[in-house]
């Protein structure tokens, strides 16, 4: 028999960007909140501080903030007449756990949703005509529009103290700025962040060719600044611990940094670490949520009684709390009904390796998370996609995210891979490298989506979830036209020896890192029939159940997700707090 | 843009030095007080009989290892030997203690599978479904490493330690191929693990017992817990010409062993 707590109005799963922002505006609105967080609470200080933090052996190689995947994975097959397998070890992406979750191990790339993200099937079929879309696309349209959610971008602006240059203040462009930025109400609360030298060499060959090169808008601080929770960051020291790191600086934006400080003085706000929910508990109709049960350090069950429960684990794993919790159809492919696990994507990423002249002193060292300079020519909308036959784009750059060593010493393809000659390869061109990232949109299929697996457990002997996905043709052709964009402009580049274009293949490998953008499974919309939760991220089936963050997005953007998690969560705690703590029940009906 | 001056980093006055090798009779003290870290920067694994380079140490001395045995420490060496050689760019894999790095791995809780799912069943997937073995680290080391030995001395009659270069790296490009049988482990997975595990100790912090002396980042320029670039990133092209650092050192409280004042080392942090 489960330890019963007492009754909470809001229950919260997971204390990543989403959980704590919730968490402080339901408590701030006098709501009495529990966050339920599975990791452990970790903060800048004393947990990150240096010189301890910039371990890359434990931190990237042994994953100390990724999800243990000895106790909870994913299965992955690439179609449905394969039998999933489990990832026995973290390859293809990095979910967050502990404190702040991915939200603190990110890299801090900060952009929004292109307009024409929101609009995708019908911008596209009123631009180009519906045969634009390839057949098995199940890409739909959000259920909001970007103007509506502008505000809240801003509002996440100056939460996480934002870094950049506008291109684009309500709709007067701005000099210096990316001219395909879609617009913003105001510029940016910090300046854009130092460039170094690889990005500023892609920054002069792209412009030298005509395209619209700018400075990465960045969640690192660059400047002393004051958020608008009054909490205090401070100036990125360009130090290249970031990605698969906690800052030590107070610098990267952060939930422990920007938000949960101010949660936590208030009385009716905890935070319960080392909770790990297990489901979310429904009355005999399922129609109502009554709380969730979880399990303690200890290993007991326990029920926490609540009003409203809101999921907020990292991306996907919310779209699996729905189906051990029976919330909403799952999806059949086979009969193209339900909607939970509908719409998976990833993100479709690839790049092209560069070795320069010896002369040109790279410094990969000189780095930060979301250091870089990056153009929009190829994202989005931005160019005609007529002749090109297919849909979405991505974003072209170079960063210096880290040169730790174990993971970055990149060698020509060919070289030896030990004795040596790898020695004499590895030395000759660790300073003298670089890559253009390409960062491109990824488009849902009939047949990529999300389930419970029927084999695998995880340690509380609960199916795992199980990834079926594979690249749909669209994207390989995108993939092909934006790595062969960034092949010529890395030919363009001063110093550049060799070129190594790697546009993304098929089949899709769970085998090597991809990306952490896993999106989709709980999509966002307006019919609930290709739909899970409403325009307010409430679950058509359990009204007093919410979902945030990256599962709601009908298909993947080309842009990093976070600036639109954190814009989609304002929206949606907003409409909590104005309508539906008035009335509760269904916002849309 | 790359003849500029050198870039002078903050600190480097103290970051420059070059760390004092521990004495001899540190190093006596440490062994007795079973001070993991000071083991790291003195001794060598190898102290089995037969090994290529004399025994530094008398065979009667106990090996400070908690995984491997003397004889697969011997194996280490001469597997780390080639995969990193020592040569005119410097010293080795085996020189950087990879094999000491690679112990304390293994005996400890990566060794252990503490993040490898381990349920089964297990069964052989696509490359795209990637590792489905249920070895753990420590178990394919263990496995792996017994079975090339015996290949090798049913093959050559006498251990890998005791082979010519060329013969040792004919070894181990046959064991990449997957051309010996350690069946049920195949032999390129285990190879693969031998690689990233060797790298592994030749770049990560000198505190996990590899990398001694940081020889790993001198060799490509990678200046370690470094902390701040803030005022050399701009300086595009500009070659980094600090000494790296290490966290230990970084840290600059770590009593020196046998208790006189703490080195005073720069890294950057208050």
């Amino acid at each position: 028999m489960a330890k019963t707590m007492p009754a909470v109005d809001v229950a919260i799963i997971g204390a990543g960007w989403t959980g704590s922002i919730i968490g402080k505006e339901q408590a701030a609105a006098g709501q009495r909140v529990v966050v339920l967080e599975r990791g452990e609470p970790r903060w800048p200080s004393p947990d990150f501080q240096g010189p301890n933090v910039h371990d890359e052996l434990k931190y990237t190689r042994r994953h100390a903030l990724h999800q243990n995947t000895a106790s909870e994975t994913f299965t992955f097959r690439n179609h449905d007449g394969q039998t999933a397998l489990p990832m026995r070890r973290w390859q293809f992406a990095y979910p967050g756990t502990h404190l702040g979750g991915a939200g603190n191990h990110w890299s801090g790339a900060y952009y929004r949703f292109d307009p024409t993200d929101f609009n995708m099937r019908s911008h596209y079929t009123e631009r180009y005509g519906a045969r634009i879309f390839d057949k098995d696309l199940t890409c739909q349209d959000w259920p909001l529009s970007y103007d509506e959610l502008e505000p809240y971008f801003d509002r996440f602006d100056y939460l996480i103290g934002a870094s950049g240059q506008a291109g684009n203040i309500k709709g007067q462009k701005q000099e210096g700025g990316n001219p395909f930025e879609p617009w913003r109400s105001r510029p940016y609360p910090n300046p854009p962040m130092k460039v170094p030298y690889a990005p500023a060499l892609f920054g002069e060959a792209a412009r030298r060719l005509g395209y619209h090169p700018y400075v990465q808008p960045s969640a690192l601080c660059t400047r002393p600044y004051v958020n608008t929770e009054g909490l205090q960051m401070s100036a990125c020291v360009y130090c290249g611990f970031c990605s698969n790191f906690g800052c030590e600086h107070y610098a990267k934006a952060s939930p422990q940094v920007c938000v949960l400080p101010v949660a936590l003085k208030m009385p009716n706000f905890e935070l319960r670490t080392g909770a790990h929910v297990l489901r979310v508990e429904l009355t005999q109709d399922k129609k109502r949520a009554r709380g969730v049960t979880y399990v303690d350090g200890a290993g007991t069950e326990v029920f926490q009684p609540a009003e409203v429960v809101v999921l907020c684990a990292f991306g996907i794993n919310n779209v699996r709390l729905l189906l051990l919790s029976g919330i909403g159809e799952p999806y059949d492919p086979q009969r193209d009904t339900g909607v939970v696990g509908r719409n998976y994507t990833h993100q479709t990423t690839s790049g092209v390796n560069l070795f320069f002249d010896e002369s040109f002193n790279i410094n990969p060292f000189m780095g930060a998370g979301a250091v870089a300079v990056t153009m929009d020519d190829f994202s989005a909308d931005n160019f005609d996609h007529g002749p090109l036959g297919f849909v979405g784009g991505g974003y072209l750059q170079i960063q210096v995210v880290s040169g730790a060593p174990i993971g970055y010493h990149p060698v020509p393809k060919g070289s030896a891979a030990w004795g040596s000659a790898w020695k004499q390869a590895v030395k000759r061109y660790y300073n003298h490298s670089a890559s253009i990232t390409i960062t491109g949109s990824a488009q849902p299929t009939r047949g990529s989506y999300l389930s419970l697996d029927p084999t695998y457990r995880d340690a509380w002997g609960l199916p795992l979830l199980r990834v079926t996905y594979d690249l749909p043709d669209n994207d390989i052709r995108m993939s092909a036209f934006l790595t062969e964009r960034g092949d010529e402009i890395g030919r363009a580049m001063k110093g550049v020896q060799r070129t190594e274009p790697g546009p993304r293949k098929r089949p899709f490998t769970a085998a090597a890192y991809q990306s952490t953008h896993l999106t989709g499974g709980a999509a966002m919309g307006a019919d609930p029939r290709t739909s899970v939760v409403n325009r307010y991220g409430q679950t058509w089936d359990v009204p007093n159940v919410f979902v945030t963050g990256a599962a709601l997005f009908p298909q993947n953007s080309g842009y990093n997700p976070t600036g639109t998690v954190g814009a989609t969560t304002y929206w949606i705690v907003e409409k909590i707090k104005s309508d539906y703590l008035k009335s509760p029940g269904p916002l849309v009906t | 843009m790359n003849e500029q001056q050198p870039v002078v980093p903050p600190a480097s006055e103290d970051a420059g030095e070059t760390p004092p090798a521990p004495g001899r009779r540190h190093v006596l003290k440490a062994l007795a007080l079973g001070v993991p870290g000071a083991l790291a920067v003195s001794a060598t694994p190898a102290m089995a009989q037969g090994s290529a380079s004399p025994p530094q140490t008398p065979a009667a001395a106990p090996a400070p290892l908690r995984f491997f045995n003397a004889q697969e420490a011997a194996l280490m060496d001469a597997i780390a030997s080639r995969l990193i050689p020592a040569d005119e760019l410097g010293p080795g894999a085996k020189e950087a203690g990879v094999t000491f790095f690679l112990d304390g791995q293994l005996a400890g809780a990566w060794g252990a599978g503490d993040h490898l799912y381990r349920q089964g069943p297990f069964q052989a997937g696509t490359p795209e479904q990637g590792y489905q073995l249920s070895f753990t680290p420590a178990e394919m080391y263990r496995r792996g490493l017994a079975a090339f030995d015996d290949a090798v001395r049913k093959k050559e009659g006498k251990p890998y330690d005791q082979l010519a270069p060329d013969v040792q790296d004919a070894w181990l490009a046959s064991m990449q191929k997957g051309e010996l049988d350690f069946d049920p482990l195949p032999a390129e997975v285990f190879f693969q693990a031998l690689l990233e595990g060797t790298m592994e100790g030749f770049f990560s912090d000198p505190l996990y017992g590899g990398n001694k002396d940081m020889v790993g980042w001198k060799l490509v320029g990678f200046p370690g817990a470094y902390a701040s670039f803030s005022n050399d990133i701009e300086r595009h092209g500009v070659i980094w010409r600090g000494t790296p650092v290490s966290i230990a050192q970084a840290r600059g409280h770590h009593p020196a062993p046998g208790g006189e004042m703490p080195h005073k080392r720069g890294g950057g942090h208050g």
